[in-house]
């Protein structure tokens, strides 16, 4: 089975709190890039259905990953093809020329290229938060979506059982391939992702690290660069951000000494009761 | 001013899902006039439901190919009627929402803005307002396309209440189906059953963290009981298995804001902070002082929360009486 798995950078998750907004724009500078939690998730999920779990250095499958950006994120690349993906694509871009309709339309047709039995996705970047690329993909190739996967079994690389968390529970869904997938975080529980190559493994929780070796041998895995005009020819953006702002911040709050002062404060002060 | 279509959800008891309600005030929000679209399997009686909201239209595809969630089932004819003069598709953002709404903006080449909080008409111009960066953030933004798609932030739009009036009922036809239909087969839905409210309309949470460990349910029931609350937790006590993945609040799970949120036992971490941050009144009780979710916090308890929260349920007991 053949995999592609797009992947963003975003900056550090972790940080967020520590967002800044000057005039009207989020400053950037001086904040540390990390890949995408959610990206990292699929990139986890498909090298889990492209291997024996027992034996993951023999690849039984390719994954191949894509980003969109400047030189520097080919680091984000690297650090994939470190954890085990076997190839890698940078479409030279810079983000004023992206939206998620671009990167889909431009992923349309690295998908005729390359042509992969799925495309899996993070659900969502962590810094625009709006969970669009996989679906507007699957439309533009025509392809059938399971969106907030968190769970996939692979049935013979032919088509995905794929278990949905959705609102109020999950939905299982057999998609025929090709597909697009988009994966939720408990994609990478210990047995979530299971495959022919690999029908019983349990993995350790969450995403793999790459070995210093890997990390060196990655160096010589293949990485080629692709103009985003090579992909798409009308590169005109289809949303605007005029400005950002910080939230509007809560009054600070108070510590209670004891429960009676809470439930009295609850009633009188805050009148929720 | 817009000519809005407002997406419909229905529920598997085949009524019209209360978040439909958010997407609803959004289109009273942006002006002008809007329709409803109800598509599903039973939709017609659902129709009735919701004809005194002020309408020029309830449209209505009841078919049983629409039985089941499947977007690619819903899309085409969502994107068919949508070319009947309507120029902002709307939908709440509920997993549903979120996983038809890009997929009908692809069909019309349309601009979409996802999980937007707000709108506002400027000369004209819809401008529309999401949080980005899990919320600490907010981004204004306008699309560039003449036909636009929105799913709106339920969180952040209230139920819409009547109107009054009686909107006309017409039925649409269900559009060509599309190939990539034909590969999703609808397995089951696994679906949590709970007599207690929907985290999506709660007006009380009771969330709890990985602190509750086994007695996650024995501590936080008696007070979701007291107070009609929803049961929340965070991403920690659903990956230790304490508390069911459907019950999660945050950038995973669900995003809330409630009246009145309380925060057990849970350390307030970012990707948590994304889903409760609106609620109006927020309580955390948690052992750890510096825990961030005191920054969040209007009433901070710093106590053990095996003492705390059943004499909350006393104290409560004893201020409703």
């Amino acid at each position: 089975m053949k995999i592609l798995v797009p992947l963003k950078r975003v900056a550090d998750p972790d940080n967020a709190n520590k967002v800044k907004v000057n005039a009207g724009k989020i400053e950037t500078t001086g904040l540390e890039w990390k890949p995408n939690p959610f990206d990292e998730y699929a990139v986890e999920t498909a090298l889990r259905l492209t291997e024996n779990g027992a034996n993951p250095k023999a690849r039984l499958g390719e994954v191949v990953v894509v980003t969109f950006g400047p030189k520097e994120t080919e680091s984000t690349l690297r650090q994939a093809l470190a954890t085990g993906a076997d190839k890698a694509i940078r479409i030279d871009a810079t983000d004023d020329q992206l939206d998620g309709d671009v990167v889909a339309r431009a992923l349309k047709a690295l998908v005729e290229k390359e042509k992969p039995d799925v495309v899996l996705a993070g659900k969502q970047a962590v810094d625009g938060d709006s969970n669009q690329v996989g679906q507007l993909l699957a439309e533009y190739l025509g392809w059938p979506q399971a969106t907030f996967a968190g769970s996939i079994k692979s049935e013979d690389d032919k088509s995905l059982l794929v278990g949905r968390e959705v609102d109020g529970g999950t939905i299982n869904v057999r998609v025929g391939l090709p597909a697009v997938v988009s994966v939720d975080l408990r994609i990478v529980a210990p047995t979530s992702v299971s495959s022919k190559h690999s029908p019983a493994h349990k993995y350790p929780e969450g995403v793999r690290f790459a070995a210093l070796m890997a990390i060196m041998a990655a160096k010589k895995k293949p990485l080629t660069e692709m103009k985003l005009a090579d992909l798409v020819s009308d590169a005109a953006l289809k949303i605007t951000y005029t400005g950002f702002e910080l939230p509007p911040a809560r009054k600070a709050g108070i510590k209670v000494a004891s429960v009676p002062e809470l439930v009295e404060k609850l009633k009188s002060e805050a009148k929720v009761l | 001013m817009a000519n809005i279509l407002v997406i419909a959800e229905m529920a598997p008891d085949g009524k019209v899902r209360k978040s439909t309600h958010s997407a609803i005030t959004f289109a009273r929000n942006a002006g002008g006039t809007f329709s409803i679209l109800v598509l599903g399997q039973g939709a017609k009686a659902a129709a009735a439901e919701i004809t005194g909201y002020g309408a020029q239209k309830v449209l209505v595809c009841d078919d049983a190919y629409l039985a089941n969630p499947i977007v690619e089932r819903f899309a085409p004819t969502v994107a068919a009627v949508a070319k009947n003069g309507f120029d902002v598709i709307a939908v709440t953002a509920s997993s549903f929402g979120k996983d038809l709404a890009p997929r009908v903006a692809a069909k019309l080449g349309a601009g979409y803005a996802p999980d937007i909080s707000g709108v506002k008409d400027e000369g004209g111009k819809l401008v529309y307002r999401r949080p980005v960066f899990a919320g600490n953030a907010y981004g204004n933004c306008t699309l560039n396309t003449a036909v636009q798609v929105v799913s709106a932030r339920q969180s952040e739009f209230s139920a819409a209440e009547p109107s009054g009036g009686s909107s006309p009922i017409e039925d649409v036809a269900l559009a060509a189906k599309d190939a990539a239909a034909e590969r999703v087969e609808f397995v089951g839905l696994d679906a949590a059953k709970s007599e207690r409210p929907d985290l999506g309309e709660a007006r009380v949470i009771v969330s709890g963290g990985r602190a509750l460990k086994e007695k996650f349910a024995e501590v936080l029931d008696p007070l979701a009981n007291m107070l009609g609350a929803a049961v929340g937790a965070s991403r920690a006590a659903c990956d230790a298995g304490y508390a069911p993945a459907e019950l999660q609040v945050g950038q995973t799970g669900r995003v809330v804001a409630p009246r009145l949120y309380f925060a057990i036992g849970i350390s307030g971490a970012i990707q948590h902070l994304a889903g409760m941050k609106g609620s109006k009144t927020i309580v955390a009780i948690n052992k750890d002082p510096d825990a961030p979710i005191f920054q969040v916090a209007d009433y901070g308890l710093v106590a053990d929360l095996f003492n705390a929260v059943p004499e909350l349920v006393t104290e409560l007991k004893k201020a409703t009486a």
